[in-house]
């Protein structure tokens, strides 16, 4: 699978020759555990098998709960209380799906970052890095309709206003939305086909989990270095990297233990903190809640989202320009759904030569300070749409625009990046020295 | 740096959950300390079952829990009712069985009765459905750390009636200074020495209302101590997980890093 040159499986006994040459699963296996690893991947190269257990964590969980779950607008309340009372081990099967989401996008937020850093979604790694991006838009499309389905009061009116976006798309709005929804506004069908697709899109998830997997062992991993291992032959490959079993699945399992160790803490002893009180009440189309606040992971979009009010100076512009067709509400929708689509274009967008941020010294920084961004507009989604809020709001939108429109392109083209090690064995042994012989 | 900025952001990302939830600021909520706060907080199961008491001689008269079943009464890390005694409760609200088409007593598997007036919301999640105090500042490290404040909320709300009403268009109003908005159609439900306890316990306001929390925690929370105890459970196992982990990972990678393992 690996166009880095390593040692193949080679059927030995006769059965396993039987079975090589009509499947060749087990070669596949092992191709894919002893992928060739560069040796100096650091911590932040863990969030990946992290996340490959959030799905298989979520899925089931899930599988559980859709046995005890009544997708009814009567009923799937009650059934939910009848999980957490009366389903042997329900309550914990139902905690844990319930933080595992906020543990899934916790995850994939690191993970992100790393690759904003340590320029993964460089060339050759594009695919890979889209392809991260397309899960990432489908688990915020399962994490959302998964929400709905407790049917309390958050789940009905965030689902009210979440496809209500799709209503400011000028002149077909209306239409797109009463498809999605099924009706003219959130009802029972709507319930019936957000569990539906809850329960479709954790699969297409996992089968482009396959697809990242197999597009980043055909490139390689990148590393801390952003410096490719060199492939003049495989013993030179040995002096870069290591086999994927056992050194990097020991070392991913060991993190992996300390990171449920703070989530089996959360679900234990805290499981409600990141939910709202509002979604033990049942929902009730007559009573809007005081306010209506998105999960957490989805808080920074939500800023970005309520940022572009009609004051702001490019509202009013693409309102005049396009004779009124665009306006705050719409520009807000296009500006929420353009800050993940400018991430997605980074491998385009970004014009150093230089892969990893290490070498980086400007961008470092900037880096740093998008993340920050990310932190403040989560925190400002969370606030009430108002000043001084929405101004924060507002520049936090900017600064994510701006560093992947303006400040990754100039940026290549100016900055004297520093040199990075000749190979990822130099690297490695700059921090541990020659290895024992 | 890369670290250092990571754990701020995650310090900042459990705040703003918190802060999602700053509402209604005027509201005040004062803190309460209960048994069950904390991860080894215990229910008390003699304040359950006073708070069972004023539930049924009280709150009833309005106000149902159709989610909580009877038989949960008998529920170890609950009240904790012998079973007989659980069956007679049970036997004082009838309900109404299709089969026979007639009323029957409620046996331990059928729930709570729900609420008789239509305008009294449900009890059974109560203590979930409303948050306390969100500060300092709408960072939530209030909530983070004494937890959710579902029972305080209900603890202020049932002592923070000044006594003031108003009438509007037909339906009286009472000031409260825990409601958010400042004014409830609730008549005040206590006033103190409501009702008298077997067990000789105070009857006072402060304490009954945090006694009918403290249940109305239980109701929302049942498996309150069976979680705390499965949490406990993981983080010990996991924690010993990792410390085996830790060691095979640095044995494995001792002479790749040209160490020696000592372990």
């Amino acid at each position: 699978m690996s166009g880095i040159p390593h040692d193949h499986y080679e059927p030995k006994t006769g059965a396993e020759k039987w079975l090589d040459e009509r499947l060749p699963i087990v070669g596949l296996l092992y191709g894919t555990l002893m992928i060739p690893t560069p040796k100096n991947l650091n911590w932040w190269w863990i969030w990946g098998i992290v996340l490959a257990f959030c799905l298989v964590l979520q899925i089931v969980t899930g599988i559980v709960l859709v046995m005890h779950y009544t997708p009814h607008v009567d009923l799937a309340f009650a059934s939910i209380e009848h999980i957490m009372r009366n389903v042997n081990g329900g309550h914990m099967i139902r905690y844990i799906h319930m933080n595992g989401a906020s543990l899934f996008f916790f995850a994939v937020y690191i993970h992100i970052f790393r690759g904003l850093f340590y320029g993964s979604y460089k060339a050759p790694r594009e695919i890979t890095w889209i392809v991260g991006m397309l899960i990432f838009l489908m688990m915020m499309g399962t994490g959302f309709m998964g929400y709905v389905l407790p049917w309390g009061q958050m789940s009905f009116w965030g689902a009210t206003v979440i496809t209500g976006l799709f209503g400011a798309i000028p002149f077909i709005g209306e239409a797109i939305q009463t498809w999605l929804l099924g009706g003219p506004a959130v009802d029972n069908a709507t319930l019936n086909r957000f569990f539906s697709l809850h329960y479709l899109l954790p699969f297409v998830i996992a089968a482009l989990v396959v697809v990242h997997i197999w597009a980043f062992h055909t490139t390689g991993n990148n590393n801390p270095t952003g410096v490719e291992v060199r492939r003049d032959s495989k013993e030179v490959v040995k002096k870069d990297t290591l086999p994927f079993w056992p050194y990097f699945v020991i070392k991913d399992l060991f993190a992996l233990a300390v990171i449920l160790v703070g989530f089996f803490a959360v679900v234990g002893f805290m499981p409600n903190y990141l939910g709202h009180p509002d979604n033990y009440i049942e929902a009730n189309a007559l009573a809007t809640p005081a306010h209506i606040v998105p999960e957490w992971y989805f808080l920074p979009f939500y800023a970005i989202l309520r940022a572009f009010t009609a004051d702001v100076w490019v509202v009013m512009f693409a309102s005049w320009i396009t004779g009124g067709i665009v306006d705050a509400k719409f520009f807000g929708v296009l500006a929420m759904f353009g800050a993940i689509a400018v991430m997605a274009l980074v491998p385009w967008l970004d014009t150093s030569r230089v892969r990893s941020g290490r070498f980086r010294p400007q961008f470092k920084w900037w880096f740093y300070l998008l993340v920050i961004d990310f932190v403040v507009l989560m925190w400002a989604g969370a606030m009430p749409a108002e000043p001084p809020y929405s101004i924060i709001s507002l520049i936090g939108a900017a600064y994510w625009f701006g560093y992947f429109l303006v400040i990754l392109p100039i940026l290549g083209v100016i900055e004297k990046p520093t040199t990075p090690p000749a190979s990822i064995e130099e690297d490695f042994e700059a921090h541990y020295g020659k290895p024992a012989e | 740096m890369l670290k250092k900025l990571s754990i701020a952001a995650i310090a900042a990302l459990s705040l703003t959950a918190g802060g999602a939830m700053a509402a209604g600021g005027e509201s005040h909520i004062h803190d309460v300390d209960f048994s069950f706060e904390g991860p080894f907080g215990k229910f008390d199961q003699n304040q359950l079952q006073r708070g069972l008491q004023i539930y049924t001689e009280v709150c009833s008269a309005c106000h149902g829990m159709r989610y909580v079943p009877l038989r949960t009464l008998g529920d170890e890390g609950g009240p904790h009712l012998p079973k007989d005694q659980v069956r007679a409760y049970a036997a004082e609200f009838d309900i109404y069985d299709a089969e026979k088409d007639e009323d029957r007593p409620r046996t331990p598997a059928d729930p709570f009765p729900m609420s008789g007036d239509p305008n009294a919301p449900d009890l059974s999640l109560m203590a979930k459905a409303r948050a306390g105090f969100h500060g300092p500042q709408g960072t939530g490290l209030s909530q983070l750390i004494n937890g959710m404040g579902g029972p305080e909320y209900i603890v202020s709300l049932l002592t923070g009636y000044t006594g003031e009403e108003k009438e509007e268009a037909g339906t009286t109003f009472y000031e409260n200074t825990a409601f958010p908005g400042g004014w409830i159609s609730m008549a005040p439900p206590l006033a103190g020495e409501d009702v008298d306890f077997a067990d000789g316990h105070s009857n006072e306001l402060h304490h009954e209302a945090e006694d009918i929390a403290a249940f109305l925690m239980w109701t929302a929370e049942p498996k309150m101590m069976a979680r705390q105890k499965a949490g406990f459970v993981g983080v010990l196992m996991l924690t010993l997980l990792s410390v085996l982990l830790y060691l095979t990972n640095k044995k494995l990678w001792a002479p790749i890093k040209g160490k020696k393992f000592q372990g």
